[in-house]
């Protein structure tokens, strides 16, 4: 079923690309048309003009955002910190995370005193992207 | 009509992506950690179409517990099935797996419903419902993208959003002797501002929710209910608008689950008339499932002092007190 799934979209995928492409030749037939017509100083250059820009507007529009669904394919991994801090002198210590690691886990010694060396965070930090939401306080 | 079937095909595709790299997950997660002598691809398969009936509700009498025996049997047999695909993984690791294998199956079912009526509203070409399932699918599509980062949390044993009362009351049981409660549960006795605070927590660090209101019910029957007040401090879901990590405080259960645990611990309070309180820290379904968000974590600070705050008002110098941490233990010592 699945693959019948993935068969449509695909076979949609490829009707989009051609109707991309015939829009795209079209509007660019229609931009030569209107050369030709500058040429011989016809008065219906202008709407030859409008409908091959238009189109190839429309048509880069179309393959851009063709583009950004294929990307979009993607299971992003965030960076994960783990901090790790000495209970008696607070040596501090950042690194990523690594598999075992867990909060309030004990790793050993500590490098200046004698201390004991502890997970004491783990954390993704997330970045704001874009623009500021307006929020109703 | 035809824009919809184009919109739901896309975010078709895209679950059946995020399902399909859940499987392959899970499966690479089981022979890294459980090193299996034979494949175990086919038992994952069978694990993620996996079915839990729930109890007859036409007598509801009773159905609190046929609902917990049920869920009993569920998780036996799903830690059963663990240790047979993953031999050679040690108890955090079972409970990782399992909770990875879960998140797995989640995926899939979602998958499942969505491609159903998909299929149906095509093969029916009715407006209604392929309109209906077009109109829910945002919402699906955030809870799916959830799952997939609990996924990969869960299969690292990294501490997940939901773990944030855990957290606190493992920075408050931090230092102090404890001993095992109830089924995956941990309790410990810890002075606490002139009080004696009974801090529970499910066992961690390996991924599980333990059976919190089953060890609140034994702490109060050993005490002979002579318990002052019952902390609960739990994430809970916030609205759009509000900001992950922000704490409120109230009065209640704050337990999620199937309500058995929030059932039992109500009978309890209500049998010694104990006041309950609740801190709840918010965040949205994303953060619950995922790597716990910095803000989050941020916040199990405040939460912590919100609690030693509400234990000077509401009781008195050596009264004795329950606080328990409720959520997903993964990648939370204690």
């Amino acid at each position: 079923m699945s693959e019948e799934i993935e068969r449509t979209a695909r076979r949609f995928s490829s009707i989009v690309l051609i109707v991309i492409i015939v829009v795209l030749v079209l509007s660019l037939t229609a931009l030569y048309q209107a050369y030709e017509l500058y040429l011989t100083n016809d008065p219906t250059v202008g709407y030859y003009l409008l409908i091959g820009f238009v189109g190839l507007a429309l048509s880069t529009y179309m393959l851009f955002q063709t583009r950004r669904r294929i990307q979009g394919f993607t299971l992003k991994t965030p960076p994960i910190t783990t901090t790790i801090v000495c209970s008696k002198c607070g040596l501090k210590n950042v690194r990523n995370f690594e598999r075992g690691d867990y909060i309030l886990k004990e790793l050993g010694p500590c490098t200046k005193c004698e201390g004991t060396m502890m997970i004491s965070a783990i954390y993704r930090e997330v970045k704001q992207k874009g623009k500021k939401e307006k929020v109703f306080t | 009509m035809y824009v919809m079937i184009r919109e739901i095909e896309g975010s078709l595709l895209r679950l059946k992506f995020i399902r399909d790299e859940g499987r392959k997950i899970a499966i690479k997660t089981i022979k890294e950690t459980g090193k299996p002598e034979v494949d175990p691809t086919k038992r994952v398969d069978q694990f993620l179409e996996y079915v839990t009936i729930p109890p007859q509700s036409m007598d509801p009498a009773g159905i609190v517990w046929k609902l917990e025996h049920i869920l009993d049997v569920r998780e036996d047999r799903f830690k059963d099935d663990v240790k047979l695909m993953a031999p050679a993984a040690d108890e955090t690791n079972i409970n990782n797996l399992e909770n990875t294998l879960e998140a797995a199956a989640a995926l899939n079912i979602i998958y499942k419903v969505i491609r159903h009526f998909y299929i149906l509203g095509k093969k029916t070409l009715s407006l209604y419902i392929i309109m209906q399932i077009q109109m829910i699918l945002p919402l699906i599509m955030r809870e799916a993208e959830a799952y997939a980062s609990a996924l990969k949390a869960f299969s690292f044993g990294q501490p997940i959003g939901d773990g944030a009362g855990a957290l606190v009351a493992a920075k408050l049981m931090h230092g102090h002797r404890k001993q095992k409660i109830e089924k995956d549960c941990v309790v410990a006795k810890v002075p606490l501002e002139g009080r004696t605070a009974y801090v529970i927590k499910a066992e961690g660090p390996g991924g599980n929710v333990g059976k919190p209101g089953e060890a609140i019910k034994r702490v109060v029957e050993k005490n002979d209910g002579k318990i002052s007040a019952i902390i609960m401090i739990d994430a809970a879901l916030k609205l759009e608008g509000e900001k992950p990590g922000e704490i409120a405080e109230g009065v209640g259960a704050a337990i999620g689950g199937p309500g058995t645990e929030q059932y039992k611990i109500e009978e309890s309070i209500l049998k010694y008339k104990i006041p309950i309180n609740a801190v709840i820290i918010k965040e949205d379904i994303g953060d619950a499932v995922s790597p716990m968000r910095k803000e989050i974590f941020d916040a199990t600070e405040v939460a912590v002092e919100t609690v030693k705050r509400v234990i000077k008002e509401r009781t008195k110098e050596g009264d004795t007190i329950i606080i328990a941490g409720i959520g997903n233990s993964i990648g939370v010592g204690q």
